[in-house]
């Protein structure tokens, strides 16, 4: 599971770099985000830019992540890709999450 | 590219066949292989990606449900019909309890309890249709059909 940071002002950015976020890979993806969150950056984005398929395992694994930030910060979503969007509309997560159609002015060629 | 589909050809754009083993890696190829068919290319983008998400969504649960983590196989079978695209999923698991599917309510979100899991048969309800389910000759058999579109409009 390929995950790359980049830290700007008060958001640490995790760009998913795997076409897809699904069982075969959601608890991985898991650990992975359970260490990169420990940085203290305010804010957290998740960059799904690159992700085509997240599945409900998958999703499972986003709404853990949020829990692992505890209640000062939550996560934070850019880039939804169709057929992920589709699955977070449906679910009703895209009430939970704040997601952003694109990642804030300057942040794709920062890293 | 064919002026004249072969026999073969236009059948590989009406079915598909797969046996899949009962684990998580083999069914993300199974659905990466399935979705470069001419079945699946054949259809539109909203489609498609409809279809890889309650396809995934019943395989997964074969493999974590029916075989348990254990091993086994699974088979996959999808046909087109015009604006219909039926999936046939059998395994050799262990039965649905109660030998019914289940209901696959939204699970409910609140600002204390956010769910993690639950949400697959909510999407596999939601966007599939006459989803049927039983047990024949030791094998779980789960139907569904799907409503497609071609991914273009024929001009003529």
């Amino acid at each position: 599971m390929d995950l790359q940071t980049t830290l700007r002002d008060d958001m640490l950015i995790v760009s998913a770099m795997e076409d897809r976020i699904d069982a075969a890979i959601a608890i991985q993806f898991k650990d992975r985000m359970r260490a990169l969150v420990q940085h203290p950056a305010p804010r957290v984005v998740l960059d799904l830019s690159r992700v085509r398929f997240l599945d409900s395992s998958g999703l499972g694994a986003v709404v853990a992540v949020m829990k692992l930030l505890g209640p000062a910060r939550r996560l934070e979503l850019a880039c939804l890709t169709p057929t992920v969007q589709k699955v977070f509309r449906l679910t009703r997560m895209d009430s939970v999450f704040t997601i952003h159609a694109a990642l804030p002015e300057g942040l794709r060629d920062a890293g | 590219m064919q002026a004249r589909p072969t026999r073969s050809a236009q059948d590989a754009a009406r079915r598909l066949h797969l046996v899949i083993p009962a684990e998580a890696g083999s069914v993300r190829r199974a659905l990466q292989a399935a979705g470069d068919t001419v079945l699946l290319r054949g259809l539109s983008e909203d489609a498609r990606g409809t279809a890889e998400i309650v396809i995934a969504e019943a395989l997964n649960n074969i493999v974590e449900h029916a075989y348990a983590g254990g091993a086994g196989e699974i088979e996959l079978s999808l046909r087109r019909g015009g604006d219909k695209l039926s999936v046939l999923i059998t395994d050799r698991g262990q039965p649905m309890p109660g030998s019914s599917l289940p209901d696959g309510p939204l699970p409910q979100a609140d600002a204390v309890n956010l769910p993690e899991g639950g949400f697959g048969w909510f999407l596999i309800r939601c966007l599939s249709q006459d989803l049927r389910y039983c047990r024949a000759k030791g094998r779980n058999h789960l139907f569904f059909r799907l409503d497609v579109t071609s991914d273009q409009k024929q001009s003529a």
